[in-house]
């Protein structure tokens, strides 16, 4: 008990020592730090209303106080770019956890369970696999009607297979190993030796996918939106606010610009987490990469 | 050798069936009633009993499906409501305008992601390779329809560099459709003027659509190359005196390209998901507008029917890199 304080330093100062290792991890999730800030505080940061509109002031430029400009309805660019965050972020972390819940349980029970279990569960993940993404979360989208709601299901719909997969292959491999020979041996039930020996073992690769799949529903949802599906006006949403900014590329380039490199530096945030994560996780990367 | 391939073959057919499965699902099942989708919400009492029986809809569910199939293998993908049309005649009209954006796509970042890719792990931790990662980091975060705009808003509105949207120039005449890929229909007619000019309207959107695969080629080419690059025979060519040119390119570049045939299948997806939006900014008339304009409009055969043949044609083409993977890499095949 005396040691619990001793671990935990000794636990924090290696996860230190790990970021120095990864500056690709620390930028990312500096920037992630700053989307979830921006996304919790965004009332108490936003300078104006998102919805409150000026007309009179419509489509006039970055200036102070309003250092993003304002819209074609005189509305402030940077308060909805702040309450944006608070939708993607809030649609990647329910897809995240739906499709990395319904996935994960698929590969393990397919993983432990073998035979024709795991047969017919593959079968299943292969068939959402033959589908490109967006157009199965257009048509699911459009099946179900477009509504924020709906969005995160079709996302989620189209991006569990990957945890199915990964989750199985972990646990294929570990169900073969001796500990878990040993914790049967002790008499712990199938869902014990699920729950305490082969989950926490196979995690890694997919908090890395959960990272990368954070990234992709960002993207996805920002396009259903663009196209008339998901968030719709005058929500603000940065799929949205790119979509009605759309004519004012050129004469009144802030209006689609700020939103759009919203979502790419809340992406390459996740991508970067990802793909340091990855090389962390991977001891054969770290030799050759 | 035939094992592998008839066993893969056969998967391929049972992913096909669960394919059509699951779009009947979305079709037919998912909606309240998918009458009311079909006839919109105007349809007269006899409209629906008459839709009802000719479709089937009063059969128990799985009645519906095995219909269904049939109508599918004969090719019938019902009537688009929007544009009263056969779905299968409307998206014979619109596939080539996507096949010849996806190719153009697919051009650009075969010829961008390798290259690069190549150079990144010879030049490893070097300045090229730092950029060179950076550029794929930023391409694969990349929305594309955003990019798009910018794209569009720049070298055609404002540098007037390149056409604006659509295929042609409306004050060209199209080339007599033989193909409905434009730059072989103009070949084929001999007009250098059509030609030229549909390559200029190709060169936008296929950057727009080609960068996230660009992105994706380049990372994997040079993990692949790197992994290729630390191998015993590798070495054995280096000890051997060979110039490094021909080492990296004779026989690293050989062996990491296999790997890197698979992402090429696997990003033809993206490349499909990406067209959606790359048509929808540049107004090019494939299947990706297609699909939003009857989404949009609830037009649900239509959906469906381009949701079905995307998934046909991401489904056959990951089939043929397989069954090539296999023939380039023996170790395949005996596994």
């Amino acid at each position: 008990m005396t040691d619990r304080p001793r671990i935990a330093r000794r636990r924090s100062a290696a996860t230190l020592r790990w970021l120095r290792r990864s500056p690709l991890v620390t930028a990312g999730g500096l920037v992630i730090l700053l989307y979830m800030l921006a996304a919790i505080t965004a009332p108490l940061l936003a300078p104006h209303p998102p919805l409150a509109q000026l007309l009179e002031r419509r489509l006039e430029p970055p200036q102070p106080g309003y250092p993003l400009g304002l819209d074609q309805l005189g509305r402030d660019i940077l308060s909805r770019v702040l309450f944006g965050a608070r939708l993607s972020l809030l649609i990647g972390l329910v897809v995240v956890t739906v499709a990395g819940l319904l996935g994960t349980t698929v590969g393990v029970v397919a993983g432990f369970a073998g035979g024709r279990i795991d047969n017919v569960l593959m079968r299943i993940t292969d068939v959402f696999f033959a589908f490109p993404s967006l157009i199965l979360a257009m048509a699911i989208a459009a099946a179900l009607g477009p509504s924020l709601i709906n969005t995160m299901v079709a996302i989620a719909v189209v991006t569990w297979p990957v945890y199915a997969r990964l989750s199985r292959a972990q646990t294929l491999v570990l169900r073969r190993q001796e500990f878990i020979e040993a914790a049967r041996a002790l008499g712990a039930s199938d869902a014990r030796v699920i729950a305490r020996h082969i989950l926490p073992n196979a995690l890694s690769p997919l908090i890395v996918q959960a990272s990368f799949n954070m990234g992709e529903a960002i993207l996805i949802a920002a396009g259903l939106s663009f196209i008339g599906f998901g968030a719709q006006p005058p929500t603000p949403e940065w799929g949205v606010m790119i979509s009605e900014g759309r004519d004012y590329i050129t004469t009144q380039w802030w209006v689609p610009t700020f939103p759009g490199l919203a979502i790419l530096l809340a992406v390459t945030g996740f991508n970067l987490v990802g793909d340091g994560l990855r090389d962390l996780l991977d001891p054969r990367l770290r030799r050759a990469g | 050798m035939s094992r592998y391939i008839l066993g893969r073959i056969a998967s391929t057919g049972l992913v096909l069936v669960g394919v059509s499965a699951l779009t009947f699902f979305i079709a037919h099942v998912v909606p309240g009633d998918p009458v009311l989708v079909a006839l919109g919400e105007h349809a007269r009492e006899e409209q629906i009993q008459a839709y009802r029986r000719a479709y089937g809809l009063d059969r128990p569910v799985v009645v519906q499906y095995v219909i269904y199939m049939g109508r599918l293998l004969r090719g019938d993908l019902g009537v688009s409501i929007r544009t009263r049309r056969p779905v299968a005649v409307d998206l014979r009209q619109f596939l080539p305008a996507t096949v010849e954006l996806g190719t153009a796509a697919w051009l650009v970042a075969m010829m961008l992601g390798i290259p690069a890719g190549i150079l990144s792990a010879i030049f490893k931790d070097r300045a090229f390779d730092h950029l060179s990662r950076i550029a794929a980091l930023i391409g694969a975060s990349m929305p594309v329809f955003w990019l798009g705009l910018l794209l569009l808003g720049n070298f055609y509105f404002r540098l007037h560099w390149f056409p604006g949207p659509g295929r042609l120039d409306i004050t060209i005449d199209a080339p007599p459709a033989r193909t409905g890929l434009l730059l072989v229909d103009a070949l084929l007619s001999a007009d250098p003027i059509a030609w030229g000019n549909a390559l200029r309207h190709l060169i936008l959107p296929g950057l727009t659509l080609g960068l996230f695969s660009t992105a994706v080629v380049a990372r994997m080419t040079r993990s692949a190359m790197l992994e290729v690059l630390y191998q015993d025979y590798i070495r054995t060519a280096r000890a051997k005196g060979l110039s490094a040119w021909r080492v990296h390119l004779w026989h690293a570049l050989r062996n990491a390209m296999i790997p890197t045939l698979t992402i090429i299948g696997i990003s033809f997806g993206n490349l499909l998901s990406g067209a959606v939006l790359t048509e929808t900014v540049f107004a090019w008339p494939g299947l990706g507008r297609y699909a939003t304009t009857s989404a949009v409009s609830l037009d649900f055969p239509a959906v469906v029917g381009v949701t079905l043949v995307a998934a046909v044609i991401y489904t056959l083409v990951n089939l043929i890199v397989d069954l090539i993977y296999a023939r380039l890499d023996p170790r395949v095949r005996y596994d």
